[in-house]
């Protein structure tokens, strides 16, 4: 079996779990503050990848990355970087279509702390950040388990989007869930079932370990 | 001296009110504030926390000012660091007791006081999940107390105490808040939870 696809996979979702974790968090907490219609049509265009079928999303990215089209034309003239049928285009499609997943649970878990938590350290003297990092984000564990889980996973089993700007070049874009439509494509039935089963292996080894961590939350465990 | 002059808009059931204090807090005094169910006593401390803003409004603390919303004066609750005892008491569950007193202050031998003072010394390493109801609030309590704070807001802070341990509190209390210089204002509906904790009282009505 070739395995570079399922590393590639592994990688791509790795890449984008980290990239959304770092620029998810503050959106999230942004969003958890007071509404205002600006954070509803943001929250909104960020939650279209929850509902829009990946092919439309994935034909829009390929749209805008073209090199044809005039961000895809700046991307190229001045940093000499194509997003269409390439890795990093891969991880930029990932990190939009993968959004809500970061940012849904761990906004509602922010809002739902109580508010006199951070009025109380603030109280004490302590900054807006140092509350944030040493009240708020650590009674939120679960959630921030839960979302950091199911972004991995949901890129982990990415087709649709990935399939229009990537294609499915090997070794740079053909990822274990194109790798599978691939050989059933070529009648190649044993390799489809050795990804699809290290696929099921790996994503039912992360729901059970996020099961275990969250067994004494109050909530379900994917709350 | 502390001396209050704010007035906010507050919602109601009946519509928008207007909460309106006037008054000075001799140093040193412990107040009681009271008044009907949503006459807005919470949102009188959190606005001498500097949590909530009023519409118009000038505060001074021992000849600072603090809040003058004519002239744009506004500390932040960071640079008032009064200490303030929630309602609903605003514990981190991810602390133990003596972690949020550690959060409070760097002062090793004022938090083994404060643990001594509100009966707390075997429960140093349990988290809020794992106290009562009292044990929570007297929590709140010492949280509060390890700022040294020249000024103590205390909400409802003796509602869960059973009558022999709010009197020995009460007692000890009062001398750490002697100690310390802190005035007190303390929220509360029962004349009898501050009864020989008070030195006076205002009365707080919506307009």
């Amino acid at each position: 079996m070739e395995w570079t696809p399922i590393w590639l996979s592994l990688k791509l979702a790795a890449i984008t779990t980290f990239i959304l974790l770092i620029i998810g968090i503050p959106i999230a907490y942004w969003l958890s503050r007071r509404s205002s219609w600006v954070k509803v049509i943001f929250e909104a265009i960020l939650t279209m990848p929850l509902v829009l079928p990946p092919s439309v999303l994935g034909f829009y990215l390929l749209l805008t990355f073209s090199p044809n089209g005039p961000i895809g034309k700046w991307l190229l003239e001045y940093f000499n970087l194509s997003l269409v049928f390439s890795f990093e285009g891969l991880v930029v499609a990932s990190v939009v279509y993968s959004f809500p997943f970061m940012i849904s649970p761990v906004k509602s878990a922010l809002a739902h702390l109580p508010a006199s938590l951070a009025e109380a350290s603030y109280t004490m003297g302590k900054s807006k950040l140092e509350t944030f990092y040493r009240v708020l984000l650590p009674n939120i564990k679960s959630s921030l388990l839960t979302a950091t889980v199911l972004t991995f996973a949901h890129t982990l089993g990415e087709f649709g989007v990935v399939l229009m700007i990537g294609g499915k070049l090997e070794g740079v874009t053909k990822v274990a869930s194109i790798a599978i439509y691939d050989a059933v494509d070529n009648n190649q039935y044993g390799q489809a079932h050795q990804y699809s089963l290290v696929l099921f292996a790996i994503t039912f080894v992360i729901v059970v370990l996020v099961f275990v961590f969250n067994r004494n939350s109050s909530g379900g465990p994917l709350e | 001296m502390i001396e209050v002059k704010v007035s906010k808009k507050i919602k109601t059931y009946k519509g928008i009110s207007n909460l309106t204090v006037e008054h000075s807090f001799p140093q040193f005094s412990i107040t009681k504030v009271f008044g009907p169910s949503g006459a807005g006593k919470t949102t009188f401390l959190k606005i001498i926390a500097g949590l909530l803003k009023p519409e118009t409004g000038v505060l001074t603390v021992n000849g600072q000012t603090w809040l003058n919303t004519a002239e744009k004066i506004n500390w932040s609750p960071q640079e008032r660091r009064v200490g303030f005892v929630f309602q609903d008491y605003a514990l981190f569950p991810n602390m133990t007791v003596l972690q949020h007193l550690k959060y409070a202050t760097a002062d090793p031998a004022l938090i083994q006081r404060l643990l001594h003072l509100g009966q707390m010394d075997s429960f140093a390493d349990h988290r809020p999940a794992h106290l009562s109801g009292g044990q929570q609030q007297r929590l709140a309590i010492l949280r509060a107390l390890a700022l040294k704070p020249k000024l103590l807001l205390l909400d409802e802070a003796f509602s869960a105490l059973d009558d022999e341990l709010r009197e020995t509190l009460i007692a000890d209390l009062k001398s750490i808040l002697k100690e310390f210089g802190t005035t007190t204002i303390i929220v509360s509906h029962h004349a009898k939870e501050t009864e020989n904790f008070v030195e006076r009282s205002l009365k707080i009505e919506l307009e």
